[in-house]
Parts: structure tokens; sequence; C-alpha cells
């Protein structure tokens, strides 16, 4: 497969003035939609899926790029002008940027983070034209046990590893299964979980869940807790940058690219943890330590950059693979079937030109975004000053549009309201909405393997291991599963050999040193979960 | 009768043990609509339409179990942040039941009277639940809103919302 020349096919269509209109309605819907408080890039998404409808396929994905990326760096103007990030990726942007911003230095941080999110992004677009053919090459040898295995790696690792507490992680994601249920068996017609309802059926609209758990619940949970004291809303001018802000920012730009990219290749990676790591790393490289805290403008260009190279990377095994690792992929990915296009490694086979152009335009929004947004910024600034009554009463009209839009029967807003009243408890009580989301979408497709593999052993069991890669793949499922256990087992007996054994012999050596390295993982793993609590204790 | 007042003791402000209820009569209900389904075994679906079910529904009661014992034993859930959320206040159910009233209305009208006017209500609804008092303003907004949706649905994207009482007019 020629990268560059399919590559160039999808800018051939990405560029034509139709699309390319579409691409700047996508960036410019994105961040003015991202930017408003309490709207993250997958409400956006999700929000804004409707408005695609009447859009041929390509075109859609066109626009999609642009709200992608659009709805991303808008979040970051949120948090770096109001320092109340709206979702866990820009918590770490927040820290420094805010300071900045206080300072009088907003528009500098707001320059770093767009310029270090198109340096990035640019990137990590790179690297996913060039990795995700390599993934397929590699995806198309599995055979069913091994996707089996891979999906539910991907969900037991976004449960289990993200959010606070795994408990009620894997509450949220048996909800989530539960509502994938619905409607009727693909094998065997049989209806489930329908009580007899015909409109049931079909299943529930995964828009219509997503608009629901995201929106709808989002919107009555502000407005339990609304804020009645107007916040403080940083006056912006042009963004720019001077020599010593570009000096001390491009090594951080690319270090977070370095740090992002990976880390939301992975089935678990998210945004959270690079963007830490980038912070902790140019917090310990740089020359002035002093002013971390106080507004280093290297605490928010490595973050951003990390934030946007993670958005990239995310987007690898969400069109090699089928596979969303965050709740944005997740709503893309519904939108993919609701195209009647189905998600997974033979997706670049038969749909390659609207995947090429979905990446080319990846670019070219990620462009646009840079010359949009800098010029715009006091804009968006203002947009933050929107009466919170209209707004949030405008998220819930364009939530119940959006979902009534796609079948046009009341019905449908019957189940808006169930699944945002579940939206709004699971917010009150704690319960991460991620899993859920992609228990929703997974789900189906998870059982489809399931019932594949054993049919291909005959129903024997042994079936699910009978690939060397399947086999792998549960090996870490069980350590993931397992592994608050271990911890406990290395913690409790590691105090009590190295009391026993002060000056043993060397055989001993090789096991103390495994025991503080999964010690040394554990204590990153410890001050990352302070850098979230600091950054909610600002908020 | 001292252990009701600690069982009451022990209840209060746990109300988190509602979504744990929640959790269990959900995988219960799982459970018994998978178990009414009739199938005959086959060969070419060993797995059947109810193996998942049943391996979700043990999910979610095992959670449910776990999520109880753990509130029991003092834990809780992390409500969630956000840029205009104020954790600090109880939740203000003035707000969220009037915010619920005008989105049923909005459901019960949308077919007969059409979205102009449903969609008129739940706007301007939705504002005056949060705190709008501009009542005119609001309302004109709120009309405009709709006006606006319904023709940028109908000529850019081709979908008719339904026009109700005020077919013909528009």
């Amino acid at each position: 497969m020629d990268v560059f020349s399919s590559l160039m096919d999808g800018f051939a269509t990405a560029l034509t003035p139709m699309n390319f209109l579409y691409a700047v309605i996508g960036v410019v819907l994105g961040t003015a939609v991202g930017v408003l408080p309490g709207l993250g890039p997958a409400m956006t998404v999700a929000l804004l899926l409707p408005v695609t409808y009447a859009l041929e396929p390509t075109s859609a994905f066109i626009m999609f790029a642009g709200i992608y990326y659009g709805g991303m760096y808008g979040g970051s103007t949120t948090s770096i002008l109001l320092n109340t990030p709206g979702e866990s990726s820009s918590v770490v942007t927040a820290i420094e940027g805010n300071k900045m911003a206080k300072a009088g230095r907003a528009a500098q941080a707001l320059a770093t983070a767009a310029i270090g999110s198109f340096v990035a992004g640019t990137i990590g677009t790179t690297l996913l034209a060039v990795c995700a053919p390599i993934v397929v090459q590699f995806a198309v040898s599995l055979g069913s046990p091994s996707y089996f295995a891979i999906m539910v790696l991907a969900l037991l690792a976004v449960t289990a590893v993200l959010g606070s507490s795994r408990l009620r992680g894997f509450a949220s994601l048996g909800l989530g299964l539960a509502i994938g249920l619905v409607g009727m068996d693909s094998v065997t017609g049989q209806q489930r979980l329908t009580f007899g309802m015909p409109l049931l059926a079909d299943g529930l609209d995964i828009v219509v869940v997503a608009v629901a758990i995201f929106a709808v619940g989002e919107a009555l949970w502000v407005a339990a807790h609304l804020r009645r004291t107007p916040m403080n809303i940083i006056p912006v001018g042009q963004p720019w940058m001077g020599k010593d802000d570009w000096k001390r920012s491009w090594k951080p730009w690319l270090r977070g690219t370095a740090f992002g990219f990976p880390f939301g290749a992975l089935p678990a990676g998210g945004a959270e943890i690079p963007t830490f790591l980038s912070y902790v790393t140019e917090k310990r490289l740089s020359k002035h330590p002093e002013e971390f805290g106080h507004g280093a403008i290297e605490g928010v260009a490595g973050p951003e950059a990390a934030n946007n190279a993670a958005a990239a990377g995310t987007l690898t095994p969400m069109l090699a693979l089928g596979l969303p690792t965050n709740a944005t992929a997740a709503v893309m990915l519904a939108a993919f079937t609701s195209y009647g296009i189905q998600p997974g490694p033979q997706l670049f086979a038969s749909e390659g030109p609207l995947v090429w152009a979905l990446i080319a335009s990846l670019f070219i929004g990620n462009f646009l975004l840079l010359i949009i947004n800098l010029p715009l910024a006091p804009v968006w600034a203002k947009l933050l000053q929107l009466p919170r009554p209209y707004l949030y009463a405008g998220i819930l009209f364009f939530a119940t549009l959006g979902a009534y839009s796609v079948n046009l029967q009341a019905f449908d807003l019957v189940i808006l309201l169930v699944l945002g009243a579940l939206g709004f408890m699971m917010r009150r009580f704690g319960l991460p909405v991620l899993p859920l989301i992609l228990g929703v979408i997974l789900g189906p497709r998870l059982e489809g393997q399931l019932r594949k593999t054993l049919q291909l052993s005959a129903g024997n069991p042994a079936g699910l291991w009978s690939e060397a890669i399947a086999v792998g793949i549960w090996v870490i499922v069980a350590i993931i599963l397992l592994w608050p256990l271990l911890l406990k087992l290395i913690r409790r007996n590691r105090p009590a050999r190295s009391s026993l054994l002060p000056a043993t012999s060397g055989a001993t050596e090789p096991r103390e040193v495994s025991g503080s390295v999964s010690h040394a993982s554990h204590r990153a793993d410890g001050s990352s979960g302070d850098g979230h609590s600091d950054g909610d204790g600002d908020g | 009768m001292s252990s009701s007042p600690t069982v009451a003791s022990r209840l209060k402000g746990r109300s988190e043990l509602g979504v744990a209820l929640l959790l269990g009569a959900a995988g219960v209900l799982v459970f018994l609509d998978a178990y009414g389904l009739a199938t005959p075994y086959s060969k070419s679906d060993p797995v059947g339409p109810k193996t998942v079910p049943f391996i979700v529904a043990g999910l979610l009661v095992v959670c449910a179990v776990l999520l109880a014992v753990n509130v029991l034993r003092g834990g809780k859930g992390e409500a969630e942040g956000g840029e205009d959320v104020d954790l600090a206040h109880p939740a203000d159910w003035k707000t969220v039941l009037p915010l619920v009233g005008a989105f049923i209305a909005n459901i019960l009208l949308i077919d007969w009277a059409g979205w102009v006017i449903s969609g008129t209500v739940l706007f301007w609804g939705s504002v005056w639940a949060l705190g709008g008092r501009h009542y005119v303003r609001d309302g004109l907004i709120s009309l405009a809103m709709s006006i606006l949706t319904f023709y940028g649905f109908f000529l850019g994207l081709g979908i008719a919302l339904p026009a109700g009482l005020l077919e013909g007019i528009l």
C-alpha cells in the first residue's frame, strides 16, 4: 500500500471547494462549541452529529476532522482563561496556563497552546498515516479469537486503569453493556430487553445514547449545582509570542508529542497520563524551575502538545482496528456505523478513499485551526461570557433537536430523558461515563466476535485461546485485573523480605530489583493521582 | 428496638445505596429477560443469545453487591466537578425539576403542536428554570431559535421537523 499516493488522493478529495468549506465550518463550529464551558470535545461531536446527516459520508467526516481538533483546542482555551478544565486531559494545561493568564501573559499562553497543538497535531497525524496501514497489515491476519481478546482488553483497560474507582468503572461498564443488549439479537432474531415495545426492536440509537449521557446528563447536573457567582474571565488580546517564548516552547512541543502519540494509541492510554508526564518532564528539564507554579510557558507548551498528539494517536486504533479508546473516538465510531460503514481492519480496504480523505482533512483542520484561532481568540474569549441560562438551555435545546432528528419520533426523546437522568446520577455518584459509552458501542461487536469464535471451534471454549496473539492478550488482561492484588502482595512482602535478608547472597538481587521497579512505577501512579486532585481542587 | 435507629443512622447520607439497588435491579432484569428467551440449541450458534446477557447480569449483580459493601464501609463516589459546577451547595431541585418539566412538555407537544411551538416552550422554560428573568427577551430568543432551526433543518439538511399546528403557515 502506498501511503503517500493514497494520502495525496485524500488531499485531492478534501481540497475540493465544497469539502474545504466543510472543513472550515467544522473547525469554527468545533472551536466555538468546544470553548463553551461544560462542553468537551465528545459532547461537541455528539451534538453536531445530526448536522452532518444530510451530507455524504466523505464530507461529513471531513467536517468531523475539523470538529475533533477544534473541540480539543476550544477546551484548552477555556482552561487557560477560566482555570476550570472541562475534562481531565486539560487539567494539566490549566495549572500553568491560568497562572500565566493571571500574570498578564494570556496571549502567550494561548499562542503556545495553539502553535504547540499545530505542531503536535501535524506530527501526530503523520505518524497516524504511517502507522495505521502497518497496524492494519498486522490486524488482517488476526482471527476472531484475537479480536475478541483485544476488545475485552480495550474495555477492561479503560474501565480498570482510568478513573479513581475501579468498582464504579465496572458498574458503569455493566450498565453500558446492558444498554447495548437492547434490541433484536443479530443471529437468532430474538428480542432482548425490548419489553414487547416494537420501537425498541432496532436497539437504542447510539447517537441518542451519547447525546443523553453527555449533553442532557451534563446540563441537568450543572443545573443542580449552578455556580451563582460569576467567574473571573481574564480579558485577552491577540495571541503572540516573543523570541524568548519560542525558544522555551519548541522543545516542550516536541517532547510532549513524543509522550502523547504512543499513549493515545494504546487501548487505555488516554491523554491524562502523557499530559502529566510531559508536565513533570518539563518541570525537571526547565532552566526556570522556579517559574513552575507561577506560570511557566513550558508547562503549557508540553502538555498541550501531548494532549493533541494523543488525540491523533487515538485515531490509530480507531481507524485501523475499529477500537475507540476515548469518548470522542467512540462517538466518531458511532457516526461511522450510522453511515453503514463497518469499522475494523477492512476499513482501509473497503473505504480507502474516505479514510484517506479523513486523514488529509486532519492535516487541513489542524492548519485551519492555527490560522483561524490565533486571530479569533478574543472572540472565543467573549463566548465564555454567554449567560449561563442561555448556554444550558441551548444545550438541552440542541440535544433534543439532534436526538429527535435522527428518527423523527418523540419516543427517542423519552429515552433521551431517561438516559439523561442516568447520566445525572452517574455524575452525582462518581461513576465514570466513558466505560458506559464504550460498553454500548463495543458490547454488540464483542458478542459477535465471541459467537463467531465459538462457532469456529464448534462450541469448545478452548477456541478462545486458539491463536498465539490471543493468548498473549489474555495474559495482559489477567495482569490488569489482578494488578491491585499483585500490588498488595508486593507491598506486604517487601518490608518483610528486606528485614529478613539484609545481607545474603546475590541470588536475591534480581528479586529486589524487580520489587523496586514495581514500587517506583506505583509511585509514579500515585503522584499522577495527586496531580489530578490538585487540578480539581483549583477548579 | 435498638436496632432500628442504628439501621436508620447507617442509611442516612448513604443515598449511593440507591445506585447499588439500581445496578442490582438492572442485573436481575437482564437475567430474567434472557432467561425467558426460548432458544433451541443450534450447532451454528453454540453461544446463543442468552450467554452474553447472563454474563452482563452477573457483572451488574456483582458490582451492586460490592458497591453496597463499599458504601456501607464508608466509600463514596466523587461527584464530578466542572466549569460551572459549584459542589459547595447541595443539589438544587428547584432548578432541575422545572427543567425536566420543560423537557417533558416538549416531548408531549412536539408531534401535536410542532417543533416551532414545542421548541419555544422548551427553550423558554429551560431559561426560566435556570434563572433567566427577562421574560420578553427570552421569549423572543426562544421563538427565533425554534424558527431558525426549523427552516435551517428543512432547507439546509432536508430534514422536515413537524410543523404541527402551524402547518400551512410555515
